[in-house]
């Protein structure tokens, strides 16, 4: 059904998305709680700098992570000096690339769920002999679920569609970084590919929509495991 | 035994008293709103800090500030039952009860939840509970997690006149068969006469009184605080007799003669069982000793032992001895002038019996 073109690109963007998501998932809930939770100074710039990609082109976000990770930038130095790892042009760099794209959407749905949790049932927990971490894991966590879903879903999906960030900093290498949004990129600029542009843009908008509807099912699943239970 | 002297600001209220609760029995924490009853609350729990002062629960420093001690909620060991139940929706009512349950408080699961009536809900999620079944789970949550105290803010609020009968058994059944001392917090004096064995009497962020029930309900000086339409004597009695054709149960106050005896509705008691009886003052009237009985008015020969001090407004609160026990009757001004009543006056104390509604009554 797939030519094995459009295979790598598919399996090559699932990969990277997932590995995205993977690691930014744990942060992003620390992020969110740190910003749910508590006031510290400096809290209203850290808020501001998560956002930036949203806001930013995604070409600025693609060249500030060349600057600081790439062979020559001073993160990238010491990633290249003490663990043997270069970033740019390669897939971990495009997962570095869809992982800070997604990041902000991610922790703001965490943060709003965060929000909308009773802090009384988190009393209620601590009273009962539960520690702080106790009460997150077993109170705070199980009911922020949906919004863990729904951002993890959304970042998800966010990565997936990356494109700006990653050709800046991973290229468009073809089995490498070259995902679906770059793959139709090459396609269109390609004189006589416009069928097999319009097949990858098919199945971009199929695994866009399977993303969705597994979210929404996800959530709703959820949300109706805590519903009209609030006595 | 938890002692607390504890002092905090909250916006333009300040909270500043000491507070002394015996280990064993129920003390009935008393306030208006606003007068700090669930702050105080909220200090012994853990959930907030004082801005000086210690707690000490046995020997065990809770908190204090001088020496920079302060427990987290956690390991208190103090069970909390909050106004709202605050049940975890995500688990069910089982999950719930287990919660905060050590390995060894596992054998007393069954007995608790027979106790408190919850055996057919075990399996329910909290959003299917009424109010009154939320409140018994999370009362007994708060006990399975083996507290050394159980603080109980104002748990009655909010429950229609059944639940919070029903639920006043279950709690007073609790503080009787689980020996666990119970620090109640109400706004309610009759709750408070229902319940308490002693009562602290909060106002304005500071305990004014404190003292067994009895007492604190027969000292007319604290009448304005505790609510005057509603002031009243508890008293102590045993059930005599049933008289099943009249559908009457005859009561002996302890300390009277025999063959004097209140009438009240059937109750539910064996004879011989122990009973607390609420008398509001405003059905108390009193009478010379030679005033001829009526049918339906119990006389008791009582003994004038103090007159309250108003001299403004129609009535006058007057405390009578009933065989030992304090008993308050509200009376016109008019009444006490014309009687020329003085202390250490022998007279009647009349009660008509339909005054006394079961809610007054309590089989203990």
């Amino acid at each position: 059904m797939l030519t094995p073109l459009e295979w790598e690109a598919l399996a090559l963007s699932l990969r990277i998305s997932g590995v995205a998501l993977a690691a930014i998932l744990l942060p992003g809930i620390a992020v969110a709680y740190l910003l749910a939770r508590f006031d510290f100074p400096g809290k209203t710039l850290l808020d501001g700098i998560l956002h930036l990609p949203l806001v930013l082109p995604p070409v600025v976000v693609g060249y500030l992570l060349l600057v600081s990770l790439g062979r020559q930038g001073p993160l990238g130095q010491w990633l290249n000096e003490h663990l043997g790892v270069s970033l740019p042009f390669t897939w971990e760099g495009a997962a570095v690339a869809g992982g800070v794209m997604a990041f902000p959407l991610l922790v703001r749905a965490v943060r709003l769920s965060l929000e909308s949790v009773d802090r009384k049932l988190e009393e209620a927990a601590r009273t009962l002999g539960a520690s702080r971490w106790k009460t997150f894991l077993t109170v705070t966590l199980p009911l922020i679920l949906p919004g863990i879903l729904t951002g993890g879903v959304l970042a998800f999906a966010r990565s997936l569609s990356e494109f700006g960030a990653t050709i800046t900093f991973a290229s468009n290498i073809p089995g490498e970084t070259r995902t679906l949004p770059l793959a139709l990129y090459s396609l269109v600029q390609t004189p006589g590919q416009e069928a097999a542009a319009a097949r990858l843009c098919v199945i971009s908008v199929i695994v866009a929509l399977i993303a969705l509807v597994a979210s929404e099912w996800l959530a709703r699943r959820a949300r109706r495991r805590l519903e009209g239970r609030h006595a | 035994m938890l002692e607390a002297q504890v002092s905090q600001r909250l916006g333009d209220f300040t909270l500043d008293t000491s507070l002394a609760v015996p280990a064993e029995g129920v003390t009935a924490l008393f306030g208006r709103s606003g007068s700090g009853k669930s702050s105080l609350i909220r200090l012994i729990a853990g959930l907030g800090v004082p801005d000086s002062g210690s707690i000490r629960l046995g020997d065990t420093w809770l908190v204090d500030t001088q020496r920079r001690r302060w427990v987290p909620p956690h390991r208190r060991q103090l069970g909390v039952v909050f106004q709202e139940a605050r049940l975890f929706p995500h688990y069910s009512v089982r999950g719930n009860l287990r919660y905060g349950m050590p390995r060894a408080a596992r054998a007393d699961f069954d007995d608790l939840v027979e106790l408190l009536g919850i055996g057919h809900l075990l399996s329910r999620t909290p959003g299917r509970l009424s109010g009154g079944e939320a409140r018994r789970v999370a009362i007994g949550r708060a006990l399975l997690s083996r507290p050394r105290m159980l603080l109980l803010d104002e748990p009655l609020t909010g429950l229609d006149g059944a639940r919070k009968q029903e639920l006043l058994q279950y709690i007073r059944r609790l503080a009787r068969d689980t020996g666990v001392p119970i620090l109640f917090v109400s706004h309610d004096t009759r709750e408070i006469g229902a319940l308490a064995d002693r009562v602290a009497l909060l106002e304005e962020g500071r305990v004014m009184a404190s003292g067994p029930v009895d007492e604190m309900f027969a000292r007319l000086d604290l009448g304005p605080r505790t609510g005057r339409f509603e002031a009243s004597s508890l008293l102590e009695a045993r059930i005599v007799a049933h008289d099943e054709a009249l559908c009457l149960t005859r009561l002996a106050l302890l300390g009277m003669p025999e063959g004097e005896m209140l009438s009240v509705a059937r109750l539910e008691g064996r004879v011989g069982d122990a009973v607390r009886l609420r008398l509001r003052a405003r059905d108390v009237g009193v009478a010379f000793m030679r005033t001829p009985p009526m049918p339906d008015v119990d006389c008791l020969p009582a003994t004038l032992r103090e007159i309250g001090d108003e001299t403004h407004g129609p009535f006058v609160e007057v405390m009578l001895d009933v065989g030992g026990q304090a008993l308050r009757a509200r009376l016109t001004r008019e009444a006490v002038s014309q009687m020329g009543l003085h202390t250490g006056q022998t007279l009647q104390a009349r009660l008509r019996s339909v005054t006394i509604s079961r809610h007054d009554v309590i089989v203990m």
